[in-house]
């Protein structure tokens, strides 16, 4: 019993339907830890972590440039950008605000780097739910292709001040 | 009937070595109940440890009423910096001071009382216990000051005043010390033969637990220094992944501290509640191993969406690895029901399937808060969490309402609820107090469970939805775009307000009635406990 020292020669095999449930549940586990390389390959959607360091002055410069070359207007006192199809584009999570807002082509692959100037936030797009943690000094690295077009909400959902839930970013996605 | 029976009391046929045990005169009494040695200085300490425990869940539990009000959209209770506030409150006093003063004090039970030993040190243990109680009230302090608004979890460079930090550090070296204090015991139990053989199921199952801790506590110790210091500015930020890679080995595993725990408590409670005995002692234990073993690299699906980590370690970590730990939970998940089964069919309760499901003495407090907690982790904690913990599907979770959902699944409606089923024990057999209201203590565990099963699925489905989790306003108020959720998981929310209202009376009941029986409970000193 569970209170008291075992008899001994209680290491023994288990028999059974206990030796039978062992079975069926290793089996499974072994199938679910298959499943996650296979997932990884077959799969479209992974998060594969591309990180680059980056100190966040350098990355608010890189996003400065961005902005000039690719503005095409204004959306809620926000600059928006058109980048070309296939290029490197930016985005810049800051306390409260994700800068700029992306007008991107539906069906277009691009290589979007997203980092924070200042805490930890994280980038989660809305109606996909889709997310992906973000860090001061780390430019990560998404490859996207829109294949909706379509207006899109970032909210933040990593806690980062009295003003997170005001951190709301847009993409738009157009045919 | 007023006395509990115990199936299986200590046979004649396996006396421990040195019955006596290695106790100094006058220092031990026999248990009125179930005749088990008792140290007295650990009774003390053990006595201190559930008090604060308990305390400290009650700090936790009105937070819990505030932010389930807050999360509730048609009420929206708390302002916002208050709301943030109370979370940093409610994670830390629930997670780490509620659960851990409560293992601090099983540990102590177990060294002494299972093992037939006394307590390796007195002073350790008030060391322990003043160092815990200390960094306990100093991050209190700190939090409801306003001076740490960062979360449990206090993510660089979000920065608290050094005082923050050094509650946590002193809260964790004094944990280490109670843990030392354990495995100080376990030694002399061991030198001076207080037992024959190998340490009872329950007791290797808390060693599982304490070493886990230990390793647990150097992460903590690894993470929480160079911020102490850094919010000192003796050193420059520590960085932000690196600090998440190791909070993690500190954060995740300590939830492994809890599943030991909580298991050894469910072994314990099947015993005493219905006599159930495990079919084979080697299997039980070798799946406490592997929780040792495997569970440390499971802490890396905190970071499946992280920048940094890359993909190889990502799958590894979290596929290959954590289901050997996921292995360990479904076998206890079985052995344990297996157990009860067979306990209940020797005394008669045979007929069909799950006759002896039915004729489980579902009136007993213990067992109920024990079974529930038992369902509740197994089914919906443990589903969504290997669900959570897939590459993929972490993409659609991550930081949402999912998460919250899935732990209060386990460590709410595990883990805590059976720390309940056991204080249902601990006061008639430790405090030597009965509990008043009997009826009431009998509907609790079914009303918290309820609570918390609510609250935690409709978590989920908000969570699923996009709701994002630790956010203070689903309408995004003053933002520039509103993503306007769907109605369904404004829904949702209300329901996670209604789980949490429910949860929280189920709680403050058990809260109420404990302390209520631990001061002004009837006394049954010199008689057995009544039987619930
Ligand atoms: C009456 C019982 C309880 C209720 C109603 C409740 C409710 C809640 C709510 C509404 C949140 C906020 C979720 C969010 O907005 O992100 C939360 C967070 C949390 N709860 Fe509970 N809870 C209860 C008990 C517990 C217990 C017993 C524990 C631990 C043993 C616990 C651990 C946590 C943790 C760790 C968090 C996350 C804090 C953070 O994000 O930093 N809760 N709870
Ligand atoms: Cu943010
Ligand atoms: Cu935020």
């Amino acid at each position: 019993m569970s209170l008291t020292v075992p008899e001994k020669g209680w290491f023994k095999a288990p028999t059974g339907s206990e030796r039978l449930w062992i079975g069926l549940a290793l089996a499974w586990c072994m199938v679910l830890t298959l499943m996650m390389p296979f997932w990884h390959l077959r799969g479209k959607q992974n998060s594969t972590g591309e990180a680059y360091r980056v100190k966040p002055a350098d990355f608010a410069a890189r996003v400065a440039r961005f902005v000039d070359a690719n503005k095409v207007g204004e959306l809620a006192g926000i600059t928006v950008v058109a980048p070309a199809p296939g290029t490197d584009i930016y985005l810049q999570a800051q306390m409260w605000r994700w800068y700029p807002v992306l007008k991107l082509k539906k069906d277009q692959t691009y290589r979007l780097h997203v980092s924070s100037l200042d805490l930890q936030h994280s980038l989660s797009l809305q109606p996909m739910n889709m997310n992906f943690q973000i860090l001061p000094g780390y430019d990560h690295v998404l490859t996207v292709t829109p294949t909706m077009a379509g207006e899109y909400s970032i909210i933040c959902n990593e806690f980062c001040g009295i003003g997170h839930h005001m951190m709301v970013g847009r993409i738009i996605v157009e045919e | 009937m007023s006395t509990i029976a115990i199936a299986g009391t200590p046979q004649a046929s396996e006396p421990p070595a040195n019955v006596a045990g290695n106790h100094p005169a006058g220092a031990v009494r026999k248990c009125d109940t179930t005749g088990l040695p008792v140290c007295k200085t650990a009774e003390r300490y053990v006595k201190l440890n559930a008090v604060m425990a308990v305390v400290f869940l009650l700090v936790g539990g009105v937070s819990a009423l505030l932010l389930g009000l807050t999360r509730w959209p048609s009420v929206h209770l708390l302002p916002v910096d208050w709301f943030y506030r109370i979370l940093t409150a409610h994670g830390l006093n629930m997670l780490i001071f509620w659960i851990i003063f409560m293992e601090v004090a099983i540990l102590y039970f177990v060294g002494t009382t299972l093992l037939n030993s006394r307590l390796a040190s007195k002073a350790l243990a008030f060391t322990s216990f003043a160092m815990m109680l200390t960094g306990a009230l100093l991050v209190n302090a700190m939090v409801f000051t306003g001076r740490a608004d960062v979360m449990m979890t206090s993510y660089v460079p979000l920065r608290a005043h050094p005082g923050f930090y050094l509650g946590v550090i002193l809260f964790a070296v004094g944990t280490l010390i109670g843990v030392i204090n354990f495995f100080a015991t376990v030694y002399i139990a061991k030198r001076d033969h207080t037992y024959e053989g190998s340490v009872p199921l329950v007791a290797f199952g808390a060693i599982a637990a304490a070493i886990i801790a230990v390793v647990t506590l150097l992460h903590g110790a690894i993470v929480m220094i160079p911020a102490f210091l850094w919010s000192l500015d003796l050193i420059g930020q520590p960085d932000a992944a690196w600090y998440r890679l190791v909070w993690w080995g500190l954060g995740h595993q300590s939830q492994q501290i809890n599943v030991a725990a909580m298991v050894s408590v469910w072994y314990f409670l099947a015993h005493i509640t219905t006599g159930a005995k495990p079919l084979n002692q080697a299997v039980c234990r070798g799946a406490f191993v592997l929780y040792i073993l495997f569970i440390n690299i499971a802490s890396a699906h905190h970071l499946l969406v992280d920048p940094g980590v890359g993909a190889t370690w990502k799958i590894w970590n979290t596929s290959y690895a954590m289901y050997l730990a996921v292995l360990a939970s479904m076998i206890h998940g079985f052995t344990v029901p297996a157990s009860v089964e067979l306990a209940m069919r020797k005394k008669g309760f045979d007929k069909g399937l799950f006759g002896w499901l039915f004729a489980a003495p579902w009136r007993n407090p213990g067992f109920s808060a024990f079974f529930l907690s038992l369902v509740i982790f197994g089914f919906l904690g443990g589903i969504t969490g290997v669900t959570l913990g897939t590459q993929q599907i972490n993409i659609i979770a991550h930081n949402t309402l999912r998460i919250p959902g899935h732990f209060h699944t386990t460590v709410v409606g595990g883990t805590s609820l059976a720390f309940m089923g056991l204080c249902y024990y601990v006061v008639p057999l430790v405090f030597r107090r009965e509990y008043a209201w009997r009826g009431l203590v009998r509907v609790q565990p079914y009303v918290f469970a309820a609570g918390i099963t609510l609250m935690a699925l409709a978590m989920s489905f908000a969570g699923s939805y996009g709701v994002p989790r630790r956010h203070w306003d689903i309408e995004f108020s003053g933002a520039p775009f509103s993503p306007g959720f769907d109605a369904a998981a404004h829904f949702m929310m209300g329901l996670v307000g209604v789980g949490a209202v429910v949860a929280f009376i189920g709680l403050l009941v058990f809260i109420l009635l404990t302390v209520h029986a631990v001061f002004l409970g009837r006394s049954n000193e010199g008689r057995a406990m009544t039987a619930w």
